[in-house]
């Protein structure tokens, strides 16, 4: 649908990729109309900070902010904070807010994120429980950071990994919980994952793997204890529950926009519905690179989806789709991911996981398809490029640290 | 705070009010200026903000630490006078800078 015509583009959502559509919407040339419903109180931020820096109390409140006030009025950008929409009429083309009133659009982009899994257990509830997803949860944990208090952090994911490396740096007991047998299991191979059970044990942080919670334990109102599947009990100060996202969907399910794990999206992020795209977390989209479709949870996923609804709405040329790409900080650990892992079988270790400084590549039928890089920049940004092209590598080449990445990228080219 | 000029692949000129302690991506990104991606933040995790910085201004930036150098060397064009700018705290000193960013930042 040739969009052109399009005077008011509506955004639900107010994170990085509705952040990102509103700077390409105007990049691009868009005159019209442009509003941005979030439910948070504040403009859109960046996110990835709220378990590392921003949590370690390292980086000043004001940048995490993409862009200041001034530049949504300078942009002629209406951003009504604080407020939820309730409803997508398609045939009126309408987004319906929670205290009355709509707003009508030509294009709509459904930039609605994600939200934390609750913890199915009794005293999830309890004061001193927490999700980390927004900056007002740092709000209501970083007060309670003290040094010497324990904190349960239920989930060894990227979350619960980085809110425990910040926790040990602050002087806090951390005990990290997980369900399966490795931490990280569902976005690493037992290499990896391995390599940072080793270094948080080293940092004095107890990792249990296996171990299922089973209840939490309060006095009053105020939670005191973890309570394992198998009967152990942790005493607990602050329990940090990270055990993944939903996306938030119901918005576009309830209007009728096809769904599965995610609001479904074509290459540029449209859903079924001509007018309206989806961005984010929220989005199945297709992943070019591996021939499926599916959901990421990223930055660069979000600044993509952001680039090519805005590009397909002013009928620009596509935006080409970079290699899915991750990072993490974890101590003086910097993890960069590229690629997609899932599917491999084979793993090849450059390098040594000894000096902290290595990568494991993953290879499905000796293509290159994802690489983890631990403190090795080289390593993760010759493979963002090789990925892309579907470039084949032989395992012996890959692991020989006397050629540079540079060189072996360039056998490949 | 230090007024830093940013000037584009065809030489058209941007400058700024930097605030002390931000990066030079930072007051890139709340500028507007065209030319800087920064996608990562400032995490110095993407090498999306290469700038090649003014030689009357390379002793007083200083040079890259090793993660950056080795994000550096697998930029697009990289010069000698190569820098992720996020990883250029604004000063005093700085006032005045001058860096140029590249056509593309992929």
């Amino acid at each position: 649908m040739d969009l052109s015509g399009a005077e008011k583009v509506v955004i639900i959502g107010g994170g990085q990729a509705a952040a990102q559509a509103c700077a390409s919407l105007r990049l691009f040339g868009f005159e019209g109309s442009i509003t941005l419903i979030g439910e948070e109180p504040a403009l859109p931020y960046q996110r990835p900070p709220l378990s590392k820096a921003y949590m370690k109390g390292e980086l000043a409140e004001e940048r995490l902010y993409f862009k200041p006030a001034s530049w949504y009025e300078d942009q002629n950008i209406d951003t009504v904070l604080s407020v939820r929409a309730t409803k997508i009429d398609r045939s009126a083309q309408t987004v319906e807010l929670e205290h009355g009133g709509s707003v009508p659009y030509d294009a709509l982009i459904i930039a609605t994120g994600s939200r934390p899994r609750a913890l199915p257990v009794e005293g999830a509830d309890l004061d001193g429980v927490f999700d980390l997803r927004d900056l007002a949860d740092v709000e209501r944990i970083r007060p309670q950071m003290v040094s010497g208090r324990k904190m349960v952090i239920v989930g060894a994911g990227y979350i619960g990994l980085e809110a425990a490396a910040v926790a040990r740096q602050m002087g806090l007991e951390v005990t990290v919980l997980e369900m399966e047998e490795r931490v990280l299991a569902r976005v690493t191979s037992p290499i990896m994952s391995q390599f940072f059970t080793d270094e948080h044990t080293r940092q004095g942080a107890e990792i249990r793997t296996g171990a299922r919670l089973a209840s939490l334990k309060g006095e009053g109102a105020k939670v005191t204890q973890a309570v394992l599947a198998d009967g152990t009990e942790l005493d607990a100060d602050i329990v940090l529950v990270g055990i993944g996202i939903l996306p938030n969907v119901e918005l576009a399910e309830e209007a009728g926009i096809a769904c599965s794990n995610g609001i479904l999206t074509d290459q540029d992020a449209r859903t079924n519905d001509p007018r309206v795209f989806a961005a984010g977390d929220c989005a199945a989209r297709p992943l070019v690179h591996y021939g499926r479709k599916g959901r990421l949870e990223s930055v660069h996923n979000a600044i993509e989806q952001g680039k090519l609804s805005a590009a397909a709405i002013m009928g620009k040329p596509r935006p080409t789709e970079d290699c899915p790409w991750f990072w993490s900080d974890q101590y003086d650990l910097k993890l960069q991911i590229a690629g997609l892992s899932q599917g491999y079988d084979e793993t090849v270790v450059r390098g040594d996981p000894e000096a902290r400084k290595f990568a494991v590549f993953y290879l499905q039928n000796g293509k290159l398809i994802a690489v983890d890089a631990i403190n090795s920049p080289p390593e993760f940004l010759a493979s963002k490029k090789m990925i892309i092209t579907g470039a084949r590598l032989a395992p012996e080449t890959l692991s020989d640290t006397s050629k540079s990445m540079k060189e072996i990228a360039a056998t490949t080219a | 705070m230090a007024k830093i000029t940013y000037v584009d692949h065809d030489g058209t000129e941007r400058t700024v009010e930097a605030t002390n302690g931000e990066s030079v991506m930072e007051a890139a990104i709340k500028n507007s200026i065209p030319g800087i991606d920064a996608d990562c933040g400032g995490a110095c995790a993407c090498a999306t903000c290469h700038v090649y910085v003014d030689e009357a201004f390379m002793e007083r930036v200083g040079s890259p630490e090793d993660m950056e150098q080795s994000m550096l060397d697998f930029a697009e064009n990289v010069q000698a006078n190569s820098r992720l700018s996020c990883q250029i705290s604004v000063s005093d000193e700085l006032d005045g800078l001058k860096v140029t960013t590249p056509e593309s930042q992929h």
